[in-house]
């Protein structure tokens, strides 16, 4: 089945940007408008899709577009080909509507900047080639899009470039992500080698038939996934994300919140047969990075201060337990836990915008309290976030998190479990941290601020956060039990997980919420609840050296300061002031000193004396003969 | 008639060179240096028309006129540059006119 609109889907956002590209300026108020409406567009484009892929019987459950034919060495074929499938399409539905959500937002919130126009290109052109991304049917297209989203977020976290932080933040995002995309590149290179294909069915079918040797799909599973942990944020690779939060609010919740960072996740979902058909068990070690790494984010953004790095770090941590989910074989509930994290997380990064849109930028939550009755939108909204990624029932964190933690026990990966949940009651105590310390007690405003200033979301930022507040709440109603399936309707893609049943669903549903509610309790007690600071002081001499840990971001920037930046900065000082200012140079200028030395010494031979040539050519026609003679007489 | 052995020529030609090279390196008048070369030329003439008369060809005696024809004009482009220096410097002494050199 050729699908009709799936060519429209991506190239109505390019063209959008395209044309604020070149006249985003003279458009000036108007781009907001236009770009909004390019992604709304697409978003009705992929619901007609959608609609169809539901209506269709079992069989039909995918269609493609074939836009052209792009290589052909030998039998080696690529095409730029996209495909729509169950899987592709909820992709595209959440990064349409999240998208043209957070797009009407920065109507409101980029009001006024000078580059209006260029923002709503990048973003424009972010979201077509994220769509290019999930809509690509083999992986050189993916990693068109791949490459595409990475330079958009490289653009938009240094778009306020003038600040030489935000362009040393952009640099670091994109230079820690080609890490990872060369890994990417080399798999995508052994896969084309070995399984002479690079669609996805065809992977996916050398893989599963056995034609890749177990040994391969090991090296090219690997290799994916070094590319997912650098476009994902994992561990060792996470480093770039906190540090991207210097860009426009809006950013950080589309590109790193809801969309770009979950293309790791999408990407390994897709490919699920390659993992599962390697030799060595790559799954398992997807799992356990993924564990770790929402571990040791969730602690460092117990820790943090800034609001949006807590969320940066706290997107870090979900995105674990993404690939925890993938890692157990939980596929559908790796995506599930991506759509309600999306709307949850962009949420909350979009309230963090709101904040910081009242109080002129200030992100330190130190510095404010008690923000819910001056901004009351903001609050009540930021609320239903905070509740959601705690877990609360009936909130749709809670639907996706628990069954991820479910499907890591029915896995019989108890150690993993644990870390899900340790990783869930911290989850919850950061959040209520970050939430009660600013919106709940007594209200207090930066100092310089005057509180007839505050004010809450204008209209458009209103618009996109009370939808998402809406969707973060009932978001988990997508995979209600017997209600509406999502592990069903990925099924045909992504197989079934395997998740507890009956007594043991019940008892692990009943931990997480009860992990939940102790983070919820002790957030409450140190920060909100009289006498909190006290407890907090004894608290911090108690855990000393854990605190100073936590705060010093686990030393990881510091360990890859020392391991890899300096190494690398006393190499280049070396290559520059031994090889080659003391040896090329040297080389070069000692060639020329000797050349200038010896000439010094054998100029004084031209004496000026008509005589003295004379007696040399005596020397010289003497030194001659004598050689000929004696040749000859020899 | 006994004639004279080539011998004889090459010795007196191999005299004459000597004096010549003796005399251009050691005299510092330019125009006895000349001279001096002049003696040198002749030399080697004298040796060309000696070993054209051993072969019993002429090949030696068109190189010699060839000789005297060039060095004619070496006479005459060299003792020019000889009196324009004597006129400047009023010497014609060839170690005045070191300033050629470095």
């Amino acid at each position: 089945m050729t699908s009709a609109y799936a060519p429209f889907i991506v190239g109505v956002p390019l063209a959008s940007a395209i044309l604020l590209l070149f006249f985003g300026k003279r458009l000036g108020k108007l781009s907001g408008i236009i770009g909004s409406v390019a992604v709304g567009v697409a978003f009705v484009m992929g619901a007609i899709e959608f609609l169809s892929i539901v209506d269709a019987d079992h069989e039909a459950t995918f269609s493609s577009y074939h836009l052209f034919d792009w290589l052909a060495v030998g039998g080696f074929h690529v095409g730029l080909d996209l495909l729509v499938d169950r899987l592709s399409i909820v992709l595209v539905l959440v990064i349409t509507g999240v998208g043209f959500l957070i797009h009407v937002y920065s109507i409101g919130y980029m009001d006024g900047d000078e580059r209006y126009g260029r923002f709503f290109a990048y973003l424009n052109l972010f979201v077509a080639a994220m769509l290019l991304l999930v809509l690509g049917d083999n992986l050189l297209v993916m990693f068109i899009g791949w490459e595409g989203v990475g330079l958009c977020s490289y653009l938009l976290i240094g778009f306020w470039f003038e600040d030489r932080a935000n362009a040393t933040a952009a640099k670091k995002a994109f230079i820690v992500n080609r890490v990872g995309d060369f890994s990417f590149l080399l798999g995508i290179f052994l896969l084309a080698v070995s399984a002479g294909t690079l669609t996805f069915a065809g992977v996916n079918g050398s893989a599963a038939s056995g034609v890749l040797g177990g040994t391969t799909a090991s090296i090219a599973a690997l290799l994916l996934f070094g590319g997912a942990t650098g476009k994902s944020a994992q561990i060792p690779l996470y480093v770039w994300l906190p540090d991207a939060m210097v860009g426009p609010t809006p950013v950080s919740a589309l590109i790193h919140a809801a969309t770009m960072v979950t293309a790791g996740v999408y990407m390994v979902a897709r490919l699920f047969p390659l993992f599962e058909a390697a030799g060595f068990d790559v799954l398992l070690l997807v799992a356990w990075v993924g564990a770790a790494t929402a571990v040791v984010a969730a602690v460092i953004a117990a820790a943090e201060y800034d609001i949006k790095k807590v969320l940066a770090y706290s997107t870090i941590s979900q995105l674990g337990y993404m690939f925890l989910a993938l890692g157990v074989g939980a596929y559908s509930l790796a995506i599930f836990h991506l759509v309600t994290h999306a709307f949850f997380k962009a949420l909350m990064f979009l309230g963090s915008g709101s904040v910081m849109h009242a109080l002129d930028g200030e992100t330190d939550m130190r510095k404010m309290s008690g923000l819910r009755k001056v901004m009351p939108i903001t609050g009540v909204t930021f609320m239903m976030g905070w509740l959601a990624i705690c877990g609360i029932i009936p909130f749709s964190g809670f639907f996706s998190k628990d069954a991820i933690l479910a499907s890591a026990w029915a896995d019989g990966q108890y150690a993993l479990w644990a870390m899900g949940a340790a990783t869930a009651a911290l989850t919850a105590f950061y959040m209520s941290r970050l939430y009660l310390r600013v919106f709940e007690g007594e209200t207090v405003l930066p100092a310089k601020l005057e509180a007839t200033h505050v004010h809450d979301a204008p209209p458009s930022m209103a618009a996109a956060l009370i939808p998402l507040a809406i969707l973060s709440v009932v978001g988990g109603a997508l995979n209600l039990p017997g209600v509406l399936s999502f592990e069903n309707f990925l099924g045909p893609v992504l197989g079934e997980p395997e998740v507890a049943h009956g007594i043991t669903a019940w008892a692990l549903g009943i931990a997480a919420t009860i992990l939940a509610g102790a983070g919820i309790a002790v957030a409450w007690s140190l920060y909100l609840r009289p006498g909190g600071l006290q407890l907090r002081d004894r608290l911090e001499r108690m855990l000393g050296p854990a605190v100073r840990a936590a705060r010093g971001k686990l030393y990881v920037d510091r360990a890859y300061e020392t391991l890899i930046l300096q190494p690398g900065r006393d190499l280049a000082t070396f290559s520059a002031d031994v090889l080659d200012r003391k040896i090329i140079d040297g080389a070069v200028n000692g060639t020329g000193r000797l050349i200038a030395g010896s000439s010094e010494i054998l100029r004084r031979v031209q004496t000026g004396y008509v005589r003295n040539y004379a007696a040399v050519f005596l020397a010289g026609v003497v030194v001659l003969f004598s050689v000929l003679i004696i040749r000859v007489a020899a | 008639m006994t004639s004279v052995p080539p011998e004889y020529f090459l010795a007196l030609a191999g005299l004459m060179f000597t004096i010549g090279v003796v005399g251009a390196l050691t005299r510092r008048n330019a125009i006895v240096i000349f001279m001096f070369i002049e003696l040198m030329l002749n030399a080697v003439n004298l040796v060309f028309v000696t070993f054209s008369r051993m072969q019993g060809t002429v090949d030696g005696q068109v190189v010699v006129f060839f000789v005297l024809v060039v060095a004619a004009a070496e006479v005459v482009v060299g003792l020019a540059i000889i009196v324009s220096i004597f006129r400047r410097r009023r010497s014609a002494n060839v170690d005045d006119v070191n300033l050629l050199k470095w």
